[in-house]
């Protein structure tokens, strides 16, 4: 891994999970990259024999975005939602709901993006319907372990291992 | 946005696990037991508990399967289990591998677009 930037999770509201992320360019590349299809192909959940396959973006208040990935063995997720706000270059929110759910309801997402010499600070904040429904996605697995405790984990288990 | 592939894991295991190691001392607690078993009494001194604290910690963590007793009646040994610890690291893995994995596509990508300008598009900074 060349890059140095970590991942950083928060729990900004008793409803919310946000995720901090700098990227070592402007934020209108940035944008671009989250926004336009041809570019968010090349990027988004392309892992491990994953593509993203299907990618729809009608990028306008009210416009609908649809992704779907395919996996090695055939396999399928998709997702979809609508743009609530589009601020280029700084603001996009959308609502994010699964195709074979797991979580219920819907959540909205906002990427807020803030550029400092030349280098961006995106953050991604995914707002559920309720404290229960955030806790329920926290509590099978996410942001706790993840913001505060992954590296002691990393560490331990390797040590636990022996 | 979640990553395929984790819904396999029993969900109460990993909740009880999450619930456990949500509490700093409890993390502490099995760092320090991945360096061997202990005591509560071998615990409580360097963690500056009491004992009765300390004790209180180890029934969460044995509930959850993250370690397990002794059956020596005076010291009752705490040892590590390493398979919930495993599965729950493994779901925290998946998480954060997804995003970073993204994440550092997209790294490569803005290096090329910020080299080659062309690819940008319409959108203006």
């Amino acid at each position: 891994m060349t890059n140095t930037e970590t991942l950083q999770v928060t729990t900004p509201s008793e409803r919310e999970i946000a995720m901090t992320r700098v990227f070592d360019a402007p934020r209108g590349l940035v944008f671009d990259a989250w926004t336009k299809p041809e570019l968010l192909k090349r990027w988004l959940g392309v892992r491990n024999g994953w593509s993203l396959a299907v990618c729809e973006v009608d990028l306008g208040v009210g416009g609908a975005y649809r992704f779907v990935w395919r996996g090695p063995d055939g396999a399928e997720m998709g997702m979809g939602g609508v743009y609530r706000e589009i601020v280029a270059p700084e603001r996009l929110v959308s609502t994010e709901k699964f195709d074979d759910p797991w979580y219920p309801g819907e959540a909205l997402d906002t990427i807020v993006l803030v550029e400092e010499n030349g280098k961006t600070t995106a953050t991604t904040t995914v707002l559920y319907e309720s404290q229960e429904i955030r806790d329920a996605v926290l509590e099978s697995g996410m942001a706790r372990g993840v913001g505060e405790s992954y590296d002691v984990l990393a560490e331990l288990l390797a040590s636990a291992g022996s | 946005m979640q990553p395929k592939g984790y819904e396999q894991l029993a969900p109460d295991r990993l909740d009880s696990t999450f619930a456990a190691l949500a509490d700093p001392t409890r993390r502490a607690i099995l760092a320090r037991l991945a360096s061997g078993q202990a005591s509560v009494t071998e615990l409580a001194k360097p963690f500056g508990m009491s004992q009765p604290a300390i004790s209180k910690h180890l029934k969460v963590l044995e509930r959850a399967g993250l370690i397990s007793r002794g059956r020596d009646a005076q010291r009752r040994p705490s040892r590590l289990e390493a398979t919930p610890l495993a599965e729950a690291t493994a779901w925290l893995e998946g998480y954060r591998r997804f995003w970073e994995d993204s994440f550092q596509n997209l790294d490569a990508l803005l290096d090329e677009l910020k080299t080659e300008p062309s690819k940008r598009g319409r959108t203006k900074r």
